[in-house]
């Protein structure tokens, strides 16, 4: 009786696992079913739009995205490199835009002389932007769009 | 003392009883060559790569902060050494620059900078004396390779070629106004102008 019942258990849990690996292949992944143990052979690296033409924005929460490289730049504890041109002291001399005021609010509203310590590392928010071809598909529909298409089809009342 | 000095004037003063005329201006000029040849090779061992990083202070901060940036690995991989940027090329700056130096030697003897935290801490003062030297000699170890007549502003980015064209045009800035931290970290910029 217990061997029955512990063959039956080893059958159920193979049966499981085999299910769960075939269900792991329907996931899209960035490695496409690539095994564990093997390397993907990397698509090429892209070069970073360095246009300085400022990009719509998908949406207008969107944190701008920065049109220019930023190799190198330092944001640390010592300085910051965006702030040197997009301070409100520096724009005038840059003609960078100025960081929006927004981040001179701490988090109880309360407006600052500078750049809030929570805004001020730029990147975790701002980032280029590289002529690549989109890794995944993506059906992001941008407001306008939607509400004209609504405009378009009849309103059924 | 008095005696010492005027008994070396007389021995120097006194022709040679010894050697040939031949034998003195020959020798003479040989050990020249071999003592100029010596000195220049040695001058020019100090002003290698492998000698700045031998120091643990230049290979754990500067050339570890150097090796991220375009003046070390880049698509064409022509790269800059320290004695590049760090070092006057004309032969009187350079020695200028040599004697500046023995500060250095003093600075390593002493430990001035041997830990990354005092490094940290002196980063300001050591930085703003790279800036008024290349603020002073107008940027000249960066024009060595980076020659205004020959660059070509429509190969530029709009921004750079804005910028170059007109403030570097004009000689009213010059490179290390604008490109400071180009090769190693910023110390706080806090009353550096332009920042």
């Amino acid at each position: 009786m217990k061997k029955i019942l512990i063959a039956l258990f080893s059958a159920s849990v193979l049966l499981t696992s085999a299910s769960s690996f075939s269900g792991e292949n329907d996931i899209a992944t960035l490695r496409q079913n690539t095994p564990i143990d093997s390397q993907k052979e990397p698509k090429k690296m892209t070069k970073v739009v360095n246009s300085d033409i400022k990009q719509k924005r998908n949406y207008p929460m969107q944190p701008p995205l920065i049109p220019h490289t930023i190799r190198d730049y330092e944001v640390d504890l010592k300085v910051n490199k965006c702030v040197s041109c997009h301070s409100r002291n520096r724009t005038e001399e840059s003609q960078a835009p100025m960081v929006s005021v927004t981040h001179f609010m701490d988090r109880d509203g309360n407006f600052l002389a500078e750049v809030s310590p929570r805004r001020y590392f730029c990147s975790q928010c701002h980032v280029t932007q590289e002529n690549a071809k989109p890794l995944v598909e993506n059906t992001f529909v941008d407001m306008n769009t939607i509400l004209m298409s609504k405009d378009k089809t009849p309103a059924k009342h | 003392m008095k005696n010492l000095i005027i008994n070396a004037w007389k021995t120097i003063a006194k022709p040679s009883v010894h050697y040939s005329l031949g034998f003195l201006t020959l020798g003479g000029f040989i050990a020249g060559v071999i003592f100029w040849g010596g000195f220049n090779t040695a001058l020019e061992v100090s002003n290698t790569e492998e000698f700045c990083i031998s120091c643990h202070e230049m290979e754990n901060n500067v050339y570890e902060e150097l090796k991220t940036t375009i003046h070390f690995s880049n698509r064409s991989g022509v790269r800059a050494t320290c004695p590049d940027c760090h070092v006057p090329h004309k032969w009187t700056d350079k020695i200028a620059r040599k004697m500046q130096a023995s500060k250095e030697v003093w600075g390593k003897i002493f430990g001035t900078i041997n830990t990354r935290e005092k490094f940290e801490s002196k980063r300001r003062e050591l930085a703003e004396h790279e800036w008024a030297r290349l603020k002073a000699n107008n940027s000249l170890e960066c024009r060595n390779c980076h020659d205004f007549d020959y660059m070509d502003f429509t190969a530029q980015s709009g921004r750079a070629s804005k910028q170059h064209s007109t403030s570097l045009a004009s000689g009213e800035k010059t490179c290390i106004d604008c490109h400071k931290g180009i090769a190693h970290e910023l110390p706080d910029m806090s009353g550096v102008e332009g920042w």
